[in-house]
């Protein structure tokens, strides 16, 4: 068994696309027409043929509190690997990303988390 | 604040007792240092830095009633920024503190 696939819950699957394309750098994989929303799904360029990640629509009732109590507490909900944290954060800064935690070493590995814009806040994490 | 079962002399209406009371827990104290290394945490960040630096086993609900502790006793203050919360070290309640004692002799002149 392996993860081929996991989500994040996103207000506007449009923007979304843009942002973690253009901004965070994954490529579009898989978009399939499905209703009023799409089968919409990146990959890393790194690893294409890797761990899929689904832009899935956030409109369920239940989504809207979850999502907000999340960001509130400062909670990120999905972690991504890079190689240089501190590189990604001057980067992504540079982009007009915001932060909610600078970069910060803890024990083995470093971290910060981001806003993706799309209601989510993202770990970023680089083991030492 | 302030709201301690002892009746206080008058000079302690500003605190006091919640500030010894917030000091006491050596939990506590960490949160300020952790704020004092870089200030305006999130929870979650204040939880990750007590659980990677100290190894501290606290639930997010436990350490979400330190910093109330915290905010109550005026050493914390929490501002929202648009949808994220964080928190910022006050260290003007320990001047107040101090003064008490330290500066008696100039009050008294």
């Amino acid at each position: 068994m392996r993860i081929n696939l996991t989500s994040v819950l996103v207000h506007n699957q449009d923007e979304a696309l843009r942002f973690y394309t253009e901004v965070l750098g994954f490529v579009k994989k898989t978009e399939i027409p499905l209703g009023e929303a799409r089968w919409l799904t990146v990959v890393s360029p790194e690893d294409p043929n890797g761990c899929e990640l689904s832009l899935e629509p956030d409109g369920h009732p239940a989504v809207k509190p979850f999502k907000e109590a999340l960001v509130n507490d400062g909670i990120p909900y999905t972690s991504f690997a890079v190689e240089d944290v501190r590189a990604e954060f001057e980067r992504l800064s540079g982009l007009g990303v915001r932060f909610t935690q600078e970069p910060l070493q803890m024990g083995t590995v470093t971290t910060a988390v981001f806003d993706d814009t799309c209601g989510n806040l993202i770990q970023i994490a680089q083991a030492s | 604040m302030g709201d301690t079962a002892e009746p206080e002399p008058e000079r302690d209406t500003a605190g006091g007792g919640a500030v010894f009371k917030a000091l006491a827990d050596p939990t506590r104290r960490k949160i300020l240092d952790e704020l004092t290394e870089r200030d305006g945490q999130t929870l979650f960040e204040i939880c990750s830095r007590l659980t990677m630096k100290y190894q501290l086993g606290s639930s997010r609900q436990a350490i979400s009633q330190h910093l109330e502790i915290l905010i109550e006793a005026g050493l914390v203050t929490s501002h929202r920024e648009g949808r994220y919360k964080f928190h910022h070290i006050d260290t003007s309640p320990l001047e107040r503190l101090t003064d008490r004692w330290r500066n008696r002799e100039t009050k008294e002149n």
